[in-house]
């Protein structure tokens, strides 16, 4: 166990190093002078250049690159060109939203799809199996923007029970986390529905029938049991994209998260929050990933030897 | 498989002609047709191919179907409620929002066309060449696990601020966005038949690499590929839309569906059709595709048999 988990905390290494440096020259080959952005149509050229020195701008793109990762080691993501503030404390001011955001569309997700799915799998080939089926195709299949703008309209703006955007607490989060499940219903239930069939057909199944287990038990503690394993990994891989900022959601309801920090910078050329908030996400969906490999190791320790 | 294999027994041909080239391709052929009958009994396959034909049709033929030229703009009909005259009303420019779906589809489509094509061609030759060669297996994996600590989305969005945005830029995101996925799928396809007895058999003989990955490694693993390539199609599709929505991908004027959705969304109030309608053709194509990839899934697989 210990050899398994130093083999994948040295590859988790080389692969956010890797990462590092993508993002470093991808957001050097955004087109746009950062500087000129800063100072203004009516710099003079001299003053640009003085303040290219005084950024580390003038250096040889190695050299920023290795300045950029031991400030970075050091926690020194730079400053935003738009706020003046440290890229940190802007992340870290943001991040909650987007954290919680997370959290109330995973629960919202994993409840409601894991019931409809155990539901589909007992009551498999009926109506209400179809019309489960159905509506998780939908889920997955129906643009996220689209969804959001309906619901606003319909719930914020025709019955004003929500805010219509922005952040102010509790209750503007319920429709973005609202949107953002459907996608994980969708998922989940066709998850749970394929793994419960293939407990369903399990001679322990039969076993739990024979001594004559109430059906509501043998559904959920013999069946679900079995069954939630591959489910509990979609979710944690849901969990880690939505923490990753859902771009989309966060911009169509004007939430100040990080997946809409991000966009603002990347629109309005702000260099180093782009490159900060893109490898912050980039961490946390890789480290979430990472986890849920290793517990899925606990719980399945084939995984390890392969 | 049975009925076709008795039918060329009782031909009429010499026999020793037939042993010699013939089964082969009797065979494949015939897992083709139990494959496609297995798809046709799938209602829920079936009614995506149906809803995709529609709309390949109506997107191909555009400019026979569609009531009104797509850039014919009346003020006096401005913001029309779907009617018998507009089946789904005007927009703001009082454009006919049913002809600029079908003409739109031609962008919508396209774009996840060409994403997907290049996503496919260069997904299949990075997951053989790292399934196959094994030296190069730990380089380009680890490239692909690079690009997948991006969340799809993210990386087609900060791909498209280098390359500056538009159509063309948007599709290559999107395709370089899918392609990890689609190597690990290929790569880890071409593993579990690269150990097989015929492959050995095959590189005993002396046969050019080349010549076993496309004869023996391809057909082999074209199961996989096609699922896949199936729901890409649609995930492509929603992404497309998606960037195109942010402004980063098809701009207005453009009919594109994610970009009507955007310019829709200022006239809710007024005009709901506006976003109503274009959202929901790209829901019922993305949905087309995952009800056709569900169906081709459980067609292709051999437990099924």
């Amino acid at each position: 166990m210990q050899k398994y988990l130093l083999k994948r905390f040295v590859s988790l290494l080389g692969t956010l190093l890797g990462v590092s440096i993508l993002v470093f020259l991808m957001v050097h080959m955004i087109p746009g002078d950062p500087v000129r952005y800063i100072m203004g149509e009516y710099a003079t050229d001299e003053a640009i250049n003085a303040m290219k020195v005084q950024l580390g701008l003038d250096q040889p793109l190695i050299v920023q690159y290795f300045d950029f990762l031991a400030r970075f080691i050091q926690g020194d993501l730079g400053t935003s060109l738009m706020t003046g503030i440290t890229v940190w404390e802007e992340i870290v001011n943001r991040f909650p939203i987007t954290f919680q955001l997370a959290c109330y569309s995973v629960i919202l997700g994993s409840v409601l799809g894991v019931l409809m799915g155990v539901i589909a799998a007992v009551k498999q080939n009926t109506l209400l199996d179809r019309f489960i089926i159905m509506f998780s195709l939908i889920g997955i299949s129906a643009p996220g923007f689209w969804i959001a703008l309906f619901l606003i309209w319909v719930f914020a703006y025709k019955l004003g029970w929500f805010p219509i955007s922005g952040y102010e607490g509790f209750f503007s989060l319920v429709l973005p986390a609202v949107t953002l499940s459907l996608l994980s219903i969708g998922n989940i239930a066709r998850m749970t529905r394929s793994s419960m069939l293939d407990v369903i057909k399990q001679d322990y199944m039969r076993t739990a029938e024979a001594k004559g287990a109430p059906s509501l038990s043998r559904v959920f503690s013999h069946g679900l049991q079995n069954a939630i394993i591959p489910v509990i990994t979609l979710i944690g891989i849901q969990f880690g994209s939505l923490l990753a900022g859902a771009v989309i959601t966060e911009t169509v309801f004007a939430l100040p998260g990080i997946g809409n920090f991000a966009i603002e910078a990347i629109s309005k050329r702000d260099i180093p929050t782009v490159q900060g908030v893109v490898l912050f996400m980039a961490m946390i969906y890789t480290v979430v990933n990472l986890t849920i490999d290793i517990v899925y190791s606990f719980v399945d320790p084939r995984i390890r030897y392969e | 498989m049975n009925g076709k294999v008795t039918e060329w027994h009782v031909d009429t041909n010499p026999p020793i002609q037939l042993l010699a080239q013939e089964p082969k391709q009797v065979e494949s052929q015939a897992y083709w047709i139990l494959v496609w009958k297995r798809l046709s009994k799938n209602i829920t396959a079936m009614g995506g191919l149906v809803i995709l034909l529609l709309f390949i049709g109506g997107v191909v033929f555009a400019s026979y179907i569609a009531p009104y030229p797509i850039d014919q703009m009346k003020f006096e009909d401005r913001l029309l409620a779907p009617s018998a005259t507009h089946l789904l009303g005007t927009d703001d420019f009082g454009r006919d929002i049913f002809s600029r779906i079908l003409h739109g589809g031609q962008i919508s489509l396209m774009m996840g066309l060409i994403s997907v094509t290049l996503a496919t061609v260069v997904g299949i030759t990075l997951g053989v060449i790292a399934g196959f060669y094994r030296k190069l297996d730990m380089f380009i994996m680890q490239v692909m696990d690079i690009l997948m600590s991006f969340p799809a989305l993210l990386l087609a969005i900060v791909i498209i601020a280098v390359l500056g945005a538009g159509l063309t830029n948007a599709m290559i995101a999107v395709a370089i966005a899918a392609i990890p996925s689609y190597v690990r799928v290929v790569r880890s396809a071409v593993l579990s038949i690269r150990e097989k007895e015929y492959i050995e058999a095959v590189q005993a003989l002396g046969i050019r690499d080349y010549k076993i990955i496309s004869r023996h490694i391809i057909p082999n693993i074209l199961s996989p590929i096609i699922v896949m390539t199936t729901l890409l199609f649609g995930e492509s599709i929603l992404s497309a839309a998606a960037l195109s929505f942010l402004g980063l991908g098809a701009q207005p004027p453009a009919p594109e569906w994610g970009a009507m959705v955007f310019v829709g969304r200022t006239f809710l109030s007024q005009a709901w059709w506006m976003s109503l309608f274009p959202g929901l053709a790209i829901m019922l194509v993305v949905l087309a595709f995952n009800m056709l990839g569900d169906g081709l899934r459980d067609a292709l697989d051999p437990k099924q048999n």
